[in-house]
Parts: C-alpha cells; sequence; structure tokens
C-alpha cells in the first residue's frame, strides 16, 4: 500500500500487479480479501432491501451512526475501556444506528410526516449530532481524534488482521442468517400481508432483516465509510437483478457482484495513488451495474430489445403468409393447397400497410426459414410455408368468430382486432376456441368479412405490436 | 437591537459573543438555512425528502469538475456544475427507473452514491492542486469563511453566495406560489388544465442543486438537507395553511441556525468541553425543534393527542360512574356504591377512578356518603339522559337492526357517550317514544333544563 | 356525429393498456349535448382508465378523442374534472377554498397571484355545494362527503361545458348525494353536459338520461330506456368474456418480457 503510494509511476508493472491482485503481500492481501468479503454480505443482504423497498433505510441507518461512534469514542474513558477500539466504536456505532430506525419509524407512525421526510430528518440530523460530537472530540485531544473521521469516508489502508476477523464474523452471519431465514425472507419481500395472515410476524421478520443490515452497515463503515455503505446495499442487488427474475440467483449474484466490486475496488486503490478505496469499490460496483443494465439476460435493455425485436419479425412473418395466403384464396385456388400458385409482389402489398422495401425485407427473411420461395420475379408458398399459413389463418378466423359472437364486436373490425391479438394466441388458448366454435365450423372457417375490402388493413401499426 | 441582544442583564449569549465575528457565522447560516427551508416545504409535500437528499451528495462531480476547470473556487463554474449535477441526477434516477426498471428509491441510491464516490474520487486526485478537502464539502466550515470586499465592506464571500440563491429561492416561491401549490397537492389537475407539472419538477430541481451547492462552503453537502427537511417538517406539524407553514419553516430555519451557533459554543462547555462546530449543532438544533414540534403541536402534537384521548376516556368513565350509580338507585341499592364496588364493576384501574370521582365531587354531581357514593340532584338529571340514550339506543338497535338481544348493552354502552339531545329526540322518534327498552326497564324522560353532557 | 353541433365528448377506436394490459379495448362512442351520462360496469372494467385516458392523464395504445369537436388539449379549458377522493393527499396544508380556488388557476395564468374576486367566485362555488361554512377548515378534518363536494365546487368553479366525475357517490352520505343530483340537474338545465362514474345500478335511471355500459369494451350504450336493458347488464355484469381475459393475459406476460 505504502509502496505504491510512493511509487508515482502512472501504471503499476506486472510484478506489482500480480503482488496486489495474487494477495501475496499482507496488508493488501487483509485489506482485499476483507472488502471482497463485505461486498458478498452486502450484496446478499441488499437483494431483500432492494426487494422490500427499503434501500433508503440502510442509507438513513448509516448516517445515523456517526454520533454512537463518537460519543462512545467521548465516554469509552469513562468505562475504563479504550476509546480507540473497534469493539467500542462500533457498539456505539450499532446503538445509534438501531435507535435512527426507531425514530424512522416512530416518525411514521407517530404524526403526518411521510417516509421520505423521517428518512431525510433523521439522516441528516442524526448526521448533525455526530459532526458536532466530532467537533468537540476535535477541540478536546487533537491527537486521538484523526482516527473517527476515516468512518465517514472509509479507510481500508487501517485495516488490521483482527478487523479482517470481524468482517468475517459479521460477514458469515449475514450470509448464514441470510440463508436459514431465506424463506421467511422471501415471503417478506414478496407479501408481507400474506406473511401475516399465514402467523408469521411480520415486525420480527422485518427486524431481522433490519438487523443484518445494521451488520453490514457497520462493518462496511470502516471499508467504505457511511456515506458510501448503502451502495454495496443497493447497488450489486439491483445489478443482479437485471440477470434474473429468480431470488435464489438473485440473491447469490448479487454476492458475487458485490465481492467482484470489493476486490477489484480495493485492488486498484492498492495499485494506483491517490484513489479512495471506499469510492473505487463504489464506482466499480456502479460499472457492473450499467454493465448488467445493458447486457443483463433477463431484463436487461439489450435482452428486452432483442425479444423485442424477435417477435416483431415473427409478427411481420405472420402477416406475410396470411396475406398470401389470402390473395389465393380471393382467387379461389388455395383452398386445398394442392395448387400452389404464386403470387406477385403487386398483390401483396395493398394487402396491409407495408412500403415495398419493408416487403422485400421480410421476404428476405421468410425465404431464408424455407416458407416462401421465388419463382421469376413473384413468391410462392413452399409445402411447410403452405401449412404454417393454413394454421395461421385459421387461428386468426377463430378469433374473429370468437370476438363477433361473444364480444359483440362489428364484422367490420374484427380484422384488426383479432390482429392484434393472433400473434399471442398459446395452443391451449386456441384449442378453447375451437371447443367453443366447433359445432359450426368446418376445418378452415370462411373469413366474417369481406377480404377484397382493402380497408380493413388501414391504419395498421408497424409490426402489428399487440396492444 | 443589537446592543439589546449584547446587554449583559440579558444573558442570551455566551460571553465571549463578538458580533463581528459570530455574527457572521450567524448571518451565513440564517441564510443558508432560510434558503434551503424554502424550497424544503415543496419537497417535504411532494415526497421527494429524499431526491434533495440524492441531489446534495450528487452535485460533489459537478464542483470537483468545476475546481478542475476554472482552477478557482469562482461561484459561477460551481453553479454551473451543480445545475448540471442536479439535473443529471434528476434525470438519470428517473431514467434508470423506467428504463431498468429498478424501483425508485434504489436508483435514487444507485445515481447518488456513484456520482459521490465519482466526485470523491476527482477531488482526492485534484487534492494538490486546489485547496478543497473532502472535509469541507461535507461538513463545512462556517467558522472560515473565505473574505471578500464589497464596497469597502469586508464580507464573507458565502454571505453574497447565499443571499443571491435565498432572493432566488424567496422569488420563486411568490411567483410560483400557487402553480407550486397546485402541482404539489394534485398533479392530475395540474395536468388536465395545463400546468406543466414536469417543468416545476425540474426547476424545483435545479434550484436544489443550487443551494446545496451555494451551502456547501457553509454547512456542507450532508447538513444542507436537515435544513431542506426538518424545519419544514416542524412547519408541517404545526399549521395547515400552506403560506403559514412556508413562513414557520423560514422562522424555524433561521432558529436553527441562530440557536446552533449558540449551542455550539454553549453547549459542550456544560460538560467541560470546548466549543463544537456550528454546522453540527445547526441539524441538532432542528432536529430538537421538530421533536417538540411532533410532541407539542396543538392540533397534531404525540403529547396532545394522548391527553385528548386521555380525556376523552375520563369523560367516558365519568358517564359511567353516573350512570351506574343511578342504576344502583334504580335498584334500591342491592348493591352498595362503594369505591371497591365501583372499581370492580367498571373494571377501572385506581387512580383513573379516584380522579374522575374528585372531578364528579367537584362538579357537585356525586357526594360522598359514608363508605359509598350519591349522586345529587344535577347529577340524577344528567344520569337520567345517560340512561335515557342507553336505553333509547337499545330499544332502536332491537327494532330497527337484527342486532343480537346479547350485544344491545355493548352497542349502547359504545353509542351512550356520544348522544346529544337533538339525537335522542330522533332516536326517540324513531322508536315511537317507548316507555320501557327491551329489557323491560324504565325509559327516563328527557330533561328540561339545558343539556349537560355532549361529547 | 351526425348533427351540426359537435359532441361534447366523441370517443373512438379508443384502447388502453394498464402497465401493458389491456383494460379499455377498441371502445367508442359519442354523447349527446346536455345529458347526464352514467358510465356504468364492474370493478375494473376499465371506467376510471377511459376518463383518464380522455383526458391524457395516462397514454392510450391506440384512438382518438375529440371533446366538443376539438383534441383535448385545444378543449381541455372546457371540461371540469372530478377525480376520486384517494387520489390526493388529505394532509396537505390547504383549506376548502384553497382546494376550489384551484380550479380558477389556470385561468389566472402562470405567475398571477388569487385575488379576492376569485375568492369570492370559489366562496360562491362552495356555498353551490351547500359547505360554505366549511371554507377555511383544513381538508383532513373534512368528512368524506364534504370532501367530495368540495372536489365538485372546484370542478364548477371552473364553469366547464362538460363535467366528468369519477365516482362521486362512492362512500358519501345521503345529503351529499342528494346535494351532488341537485347540481347535476342545475347543469344540465343550463345546457352542460356530465359524464359520471356511477355505481349503484338502482339510481341509475332515476339520476341519469343516458348511460354507456362498460366492461372492457363497451357493451351499450344510448338513452336509459334503450341501453339500460337486463339483457345489456347481464352481458356487462354476466361473467367477464374469459377467453378475452386468457388472451389480454398472454398479451400482457409478452409485453413484460421485453
Amino acid at each position: 500500500m505504502t509502496h505504491s503510494l510512493l511509487s508515482l509511476a502512472a501504471f503499476p508493472n506486472w510484478e506489482e500487479l500480480q503482488r496486489v491482485l495474487l494477495l501475496t503481500d499482507y496488508n493488501t492481501r487483509i485489506v482485499i480479501i476483507g472488502t471482497t468479503l463485505l461486498g458478498a454480505a452486502a450484496g446478499m443482504v441488499g437483494s431483500f432491501t432492494l426487494l422490500r423497498k427499503r434501500s433508503l433505510m440502510g442509507d438513513a441507518l448509516s448516517h445515523a451512526t456517526l454520533p454512537g461512534i463518537a460519543l462512545a469514542f467521548i465516554l469509552a474513558p469513562t468505562f475504563g475501556l479504550d476509546g480507540k477500539s473497534l469493539g467500542v466504536l462500533l457498539f456505539g456505532a450499532t446503538l445509534s444506528g438501531l435507535l435512527g430506525v426507531v425514530v424512522i419509524l416512530a416518525i411514521r407512525s407517530q404524526t403526518r410526516l411521510k417516509e421520505d421526510t423521517a428518512l431525510g430528518a433523521v439522516l441528516s440530523v442524526f448526521f448533525g449530532a455526530g459532526v458536532a460530537l466530532l467537533g468537540v472530540i476535535q477541540k478536546m485531544n487533537q491527537g486521538h481524534a484523526a482516527g473517527l473521521e476515516s468512518f465517514i469516508l472509509g479507510k481500508t489502508a487501517t485495516m488490521s488482521s483482527t478487523d479482517l476477523q470481524l468482517i468475517f464474523v459479521a460477514g458469515a452471519i449475514c450470509v448464514g442468517g441470510c440463508i436459514l431465514c431465506f424463506k421467511e425472507l422471501k415471503l417478506l419481500c414478496f407479501d408481507d400481508v400474506y406473511a401475516g395472515s399465514r402467523g408469521y410476524r411480520v415486525l420480527w421478520i422485518d427486524i431481522l432483516l433490519m438487523g443484518l443490515v445494521v451488520i453490514v452497515t457497520i462493518v462496511g463503515l470502516q471499508a467504505v465509510g457511511l456515506i458510501l455503505v448503502i451502495a454495496l446495499l443497493v447497488i450489486p442487488a439491483a445489478a443482479a437483478r437485471f440477470w434474473t427474475s429468480d431470488l435464489r440467483p438473485m440473491f447469490i449474484g448479487a454476492g458475487i457482484i458485490g465481492a467482484v466490486s470489493g476486490y477489484i475496488g480495493a485492488g486498484c486503490s492498492a495499485l494506483f495513488p491517490k484513489l479512495p478505496s471506499g469510492a473505487m469499490i463504489v464506482l466499480v460496483s456502479t460499472n457492473l451495474f450499467l454493465i448488467s443494465m445493458v447486457f443483463g439476460t433477463r431484463r436487461g435493455i439489450l435482452s428486452r430489445a432483442r425479444r423485442r425485436q424477435r417477435l416483431n419479425r415473427s409478427i411481420d412473418r405472420q402477416h406475410l403468409l396470411r396475406a398470401i395466403y389470402e390473395s389465393l384464396e380471393l382467387t379461389q385456388e388455395a383452398a386445398l393447397g394442392s395448387v400452389r400458385r404464386s403470387v406477385t409482389l403487386k398483390d401483396l402489398l395493398p394487402q396491409r400497410s407495408w412500403s415495398m422495401q419493408q416487403l422485400h425485407r421480410i421476404l428476405r427473411r421468410t425465404q431464408s426459414e424455407e416458407l416462401v420461395e421465388w419463382v421469376g420475379s413473384e413468391i410462392r408458398l413452399t409445402r411447410r410455408g403452405i401449412i404454417e399459413a393454413r394454421r395461421l389463418t385459421r387461428q386468426h378466423r377463430l378469433w374473429e368468430l370468437y370476438l363477433i359472437n361473444y364480444a359483440d364486436v362489428a364484422p367490420g373490425r374484427v380484422d384488426r382486432d383479432a390482429d392484434a391479438i393472433e400473434h399471442v394466441l398459446e395452443p391451449e388458448i386456441v384449442s378453447e376456441l375451437e371447443k367453443l366454435l366447433q359445432d359450426e365450423q368446418p376445418d378452415l372457417p370462411a373469413s366474417p368479412h369481406d377480404l377484397s375490402d382493402s380497408g380493413v388493413f388501414r391504419a395498421l401499426p408497424e409490426g402489428g405490436s399487440p396492444q | 437591537m443589537i446592543q439589546l441582544l449584547a446587554m449583559p442583564g440579558l444573558r442570551l449569549l455566551p460571553a465571549d459573543w463578538d458580533w463581528g465575528l459570530d455574527g457572521q457565522i450567524v448571518l451565513a447560516g440564517v441564510l443558508c438555512a432560510v434558503a434551503a427551508s424554502l424550497l424544503g416545504n415543496f419537497l417535504v409535500l411532494r415526497r421527494l425528502s429524499m431526491l434533495g437528499d440524492a441531489i446534495s451528495h450528487a452535485v460533489l462531480p459537478g464542483l470537483a469538475a468545476a475546481f478542475f476547470l476554472s482552477n478557482s473556487r469562482d461561484s459561477l463554474p460551481m453553479l454551473v456544475g451543480a445545475v448540471i449535477a442536479g439535473v443529471v441526477t434528476a434525470l438519470l434516477t428517473e431514467w434508470i427507473r423506467s428504463l431498468g426498471r429498478v424501483e425508485e428509491g434504489a436508483s435514487m441510491g444507485v445515481v447518488f452514491t456513484s456520482l459521490f464516490a465519482l466526485g470523491l474520487v476527482m477531488i482526492v486526485q485534484a487534492a494538490d492542486e486546489v485547496d478543497l478537502h473532502p472535509d469541507c464539502v461535507l461538513y463545512g466550515a462556517l467558522e472560515n469563511m473565505t473574505m471578500t470586499s464589497v464596497a469597502g465592506f469586508s464580507i464573507p464571500t458565502p454571505v453574497i453566495t447565499l443571499g443571491t440563491v435565498l432572493l432566488i429561492n424567496l422569488l420563486f416561491v411568490i411567483l410560483f406560489f400557487k402553480e407550486l401549490k397546485v402541482t404539489s397537492f394534485d398533479p392530475s389537475l395540474a395536468t388536465t388544465t395545463g400546468f406543466n407539472a414536469s417543468f416545476m419538477h425540474y426547476l424545483l430541481m435545479v434550484l436544489v442543486a443550487v443551494t446545496a451547492v451555494a451551502s456547501f462552503e457553509t454547512v456542507g453537502n450532508i447538513l444542507v438537507v436537515a435544513m431542506f427537511v426538518v424545519p419544514p417538517a416542524a412547519a408541517w406539524l404545526l399549521t395547515d395553511r400552506l403560506w403559514l407553514m412556508i413562513l414557520l419553516s423560514a422562522v424555524l430555519a433561521a432558529a436553527s441556525a441562530f440557536g446552533g451557533h449558540v449551542a455550539a459554543l454553549e453547549v459542550p462547555k456544560w460538560f467541560g468541553y470546548g466549543s463544537t462546530t456550528t454546522t453540527g449543532m445547526m441539524a441538532v438544533v432542528a432536529g430538537l425543534i421538530l421533536f417538540l414540534a411532533a410532541l407539542f403541536s396543538p392540533s397534531h402534537g404525540i403529547l396532545i393527542r394522548l391527553i385528548r384521548r386521555r380525556m376523552l376516556a375520563f369523560s367516558i368513565l365519568a358517564d359511567d360512574i353516573v350512570a351506574l350509580l343511578y342504576r344502583i338507585q334504580e335498584r334500591n341499592h342491592e348493591t352498595s356504591a362503594t369505591f371497591q364496588n365501583l372499581q370492580t364493576i367498571l373494571l377501572s384501574d385506581r387512580l383513573s377512578l379516584k380522579c374522575v370521582l374528585y372531578l364528579l365531587i367537584r362538579r357537585e354531581q356525586v357526594v360522598p356518603d359514608g363508605q359509598e357514593f350519591r349522586l345529587t340532584d344535577s347529577g340524577t338529571s344528567s344520569a337520567q339522559q345517560l340512561v335515557r340514550s342507553h336505553r333509547l339506543w337499545e330499544q332502536y338497535l332491537a327494532s330497527h337492526t337484527a342486532v343480537q338481544p346479547g350485544s344491545l348493552h355493548d352497542k349502547a354502552e359504545k353509542f351512550e357517550h356520544f348522544t346529544t339531545r337533538e339525537l335522542r329526540k330522533q332516536l326517540s322518534d324513531a322508536t315511537n317514544s317507548p316507555d320501557v327498552d327491551p329489557h323491560g326497564r324504565e325509559i327516563p324522560g328527557e330533561s328540561v333544563e339545558q343539556d349537560s353532557q355532549t361529547p | 356525429m351526425t348533427n351540426s353541433a359537435p359532441s361534447p365528448l366523441s370517443v373512438s377506436d379508443l384502447t388502453v393498456a394498464y402497465h401493458r394490459k389491456p383494460v379499455v379495448w377498441d371502445i367508442g362512442f359519442d354523447i349527446p349535448q346536455g345529458s347526464l351520462v352514467g358510465i356504468v360496469g364492474p370493478n375494473g372494467a376499465g371506467k376510471s382508465t377511459l376518463l383518464k385516458a380522455v383526458m391524457d392523464l395516462i397514454p392510450r395504445a391506440s384512438g382518438r378523442i375529440e371533446v366538443f369537436g376539438l383534441p383535448w388539449k385545444q378543449a381541455r379549458h372546457r371540461v371540469g374534472y372530478v377525480p376520486q377522493r384517494e387520489s390526493v393527499d388529505w394532509d396537505f396544508p390547504v383549506d376548502a377554498l384553497d382546494v376550489v380556488t384551484m380550479g380558477l388557476y389556470r385561468e389566472l395564468g402562470w405567475f398571477r397571484p388569487v385575488r379576492r374576486r376569485h375568492r369570492d367566485r370559489a366562496m360562491e362555488a362552495l356555498d353551490r355545494v351547500g359547505i360554505a361554512d366549511l371554507a377555511g377548515r383544513q381538508i383532513s378534518q373534512l368528512s368524506g362527503g364534504q370532501q367530495q363536494r368540495t372536489f365538485l365546487a372546484r370542478a364548477l368553479v371552473q364553469d366547464a361545458d362538460l363535467y366528468l366525475m369519477d365516482e362521486p357517490f362512492a362512500a358519501v352520505d345521503a345529503s351529499t348525494e342528494r346535494a351532488i343530483v341537485e347540481i347535476l340537474r342545475e347543469l344540465q338545465r343550463t345546457g352542460r353536459t356530465a359524464a359520471v362514474i356511477h355505481h349503484d345500478l338502482q339510481t341509475v335511471p332515476e339520476y341519469f338520461d343516458y348511460v354507456v355500459l362498460l366492461n372492457m369494451r363497451i357493451v351499450a350504450h344510448g338513452p336509459v330506456a334503450e341501453a339500460f336493458t337486463t339483457e345489456n347488464l347481464q352481458k356487462t355484469y354476466g361473467g367477464r368474456l374469459t377467453l378475452l381475459d386468457e388472451v389480454s393475459e398472454a398479451m400482457r406476460r409478452r409485453e413484460r418480457s421485453m
């Protein structure tokens, strides 16, 4: 650590990199293992607070620890304890953090003030009290106070092996607590009213969760400081959510993202000069968050866009097939599929509100799926294409009939309504439709409206998004 | 006025108070506190307190960037940086919430911690070049303000900055009073009538950012949150008028600033320590004011509500005692009306019963008679009204509703305390002025004198 | 829309998806000038959604809205809205008169402060709904019925030509209900139109002369005598179209995964 601060070289050489990342150096080892553990524990606990929508409660709680720390430092000598011992300070931090939570709950339930105001008031007033007490300490004894302020912004460099033990124990308690009470916490986050009706004491589970948050916060004070510790609770959990919609993988993922943030963040801080470790850990996790937000496989922006595109393409394909089929029907030649006549693009164009360019694009894709083929400058359905087109047309018409018979939709507009729906028709729904309409319908029902009336295709949204 | 406050006999101020120095500190503190609390009212009412907190954290990188670029502590670049950072926070929060579908609190948490961390790294990187320490940003330095000379006077720079910001905020609140009111109270009405609610939102956020930055030199960017949130919260507990709430919050904010400085000088001395920082104490005093407001507010105070509930319980107990004594007299004293018996029958605790009996004796409705208690004439008449209410209710419930006969008494017992003469008349009309209740007991007639018993 | 004067409210092809789930589906109707229109349907039929979509408060997936023949934005000054009571925070530090005065803010325009004559007009409106004596009360200290009357007064003060009311009769006392009906009648006498979401089927023929039966789609609309029939009611309330539900659910799932 000291070494890397002294070496003003912009980029560390290979040896240093190895020394820091492979944890050969004692100091760095302690710091990095400590922050990694912390990140993991915070990420796991954070997934529950995130789902419980209590993310900012942790923020207020961590700010509220400051007066406890300062007071413990001032009062410790009176009880014959060492004011600089971490245990004493953290004990004070715990007490005032919990007091802060109690005050928040009291304000929320006893006055007309809302939760956000309660959080803001407690956060700032407790922090103010802490600052005032720090001021007192500064005046009373110059030499001793220096250590306390590191709790605000964090200072990993001062971590010792006893601190590491503390982090280890606390981390183990958090992870153990989460795993042991996994199903209770899950129920709490998902539906606390139901949990209450099943005889769970919601308050106690809430207290358990808050207790875990307190532990993470207290331990995190040293590493990242009380302002940024909330980041460790929020960011990894929020990032993990982009990758999965299941709680268990999210829980594990948040732990991993937290751990990686701790590891890389502390590593960077050790390798480069003048990079505060707390802020670096947060920034690394922010980057992981942004990556997850864009690339996350479950809720990430890209994957959602890709899924939308895939749906739009399949809608386009379905429209094309049905358009070909219906234009054949108009000339009464498609009925049995034995006649595979081709159609011109000119026939297809007025069927929908698509441009020639769009039509060509859709055709290209459908052709590569071997559903249509070119015959000279005309197109026709392949064998598979006919089967698929028949299926689609049938679905569409069944649905139209349902709308006419059961939902009183005018025949003139069913086509458009059915258009919006048919692309999400699942096999069960189709079979239900069949059951409902079976008596009166032949294999492929005739269209209930005039097909040549191209007016029914007016104003179709592009791609026919299902709304 | 200055002389008045400094008079030795008044002892309002610490002995070593120096208007030159302490006055400056108080002035800067008051300006900052009032400027913040003016906007804070709308943060609190719109449930945006935590967005205020987020913005005041997140202006740090804007601030640091301004330092980097201008290499000075000039206000203008700082202000620009802050406005950008503030709007970016509000936008990013909204963006992550909608695009990433992250819950609002969490998206706020992601944005402001990230920006704060970024700002921190920037400041530490630049520490050698510019005179800016993270501590200063966090909890200000009211005691060491830089000075500027204006028209020959040496004035602390923050006083000028904060004065300007206060003026802007004041103008904003006055000019947009009705727009702020309607967009905060009922955004949908604002939208349907054509006020742009989101324009007001972002304007408010810009000013919050400006105020946070202007305050960073004096109270620091965490404690400014105390000034945003706490005085308006206290004011909301004290009044139901918006303009009064704003006025009160400004007064309370100024009081916190002033009291904060005095407390910073005095309070540590009580415990044998030196003075402490004013900024921290400002927040503490503001918190204290909120605490007092929450307890003692005439309309919404916790303690006041408690007392009111107690009084209601007492008045119900008084009614019960009077009615019980009447029933005992009615049944020719089958049970004796001793203190012990009253307590057992009414299931009351000794203290309340004693208090209420004492009150009833003072009111000359009950007199002690040896070991027992007896109703006076006025006591008898109010007891008659109570019993009349009770039995009319029983009659009414029995004839008009499907209440189980067994629970008639309990229901009537609850209602009788809230039954006025007018209501009794309606009850009596509705039940065809019966003479006896469903249990066959006589219903006393209406008294002639003024109804003594209103809830 | 064959008559010369444009209909106060004309809705066509309106589809609204709330949280991506279609709640109002391809509906269209015109309401005649000077009528009291009851909008009736079971819970979750999309009644409030319909009103909110008319006022651009929620985005619509498709459809065209015309108010007096104009798009909403150009005609909104002619519309008064009475929202549901739950839509605001009643702890807000304003009194009844303040709330009513808010109806005049748009007329006042930006910056301009409220003057005595505006307050007088608000007072007049409070008097019309019969709670002038409560003008100075903080709104949380009003009873449910009085809160509803305050909202009604706020809409009245706007002096609109079309009133949209979201369940004004929900959980109010009998005298408030009578007062609201009285005011509706008076509005009608002066040529105003009101569309009111209503729950109590029994009072529909008594209060309204035109009715819109809604259950995701329009089941029927027209004069009460024609449209408010047992058959139509059965269609409206008699069970939902399960397949329609199912398919909208499938659409919603698809959308959510994007």
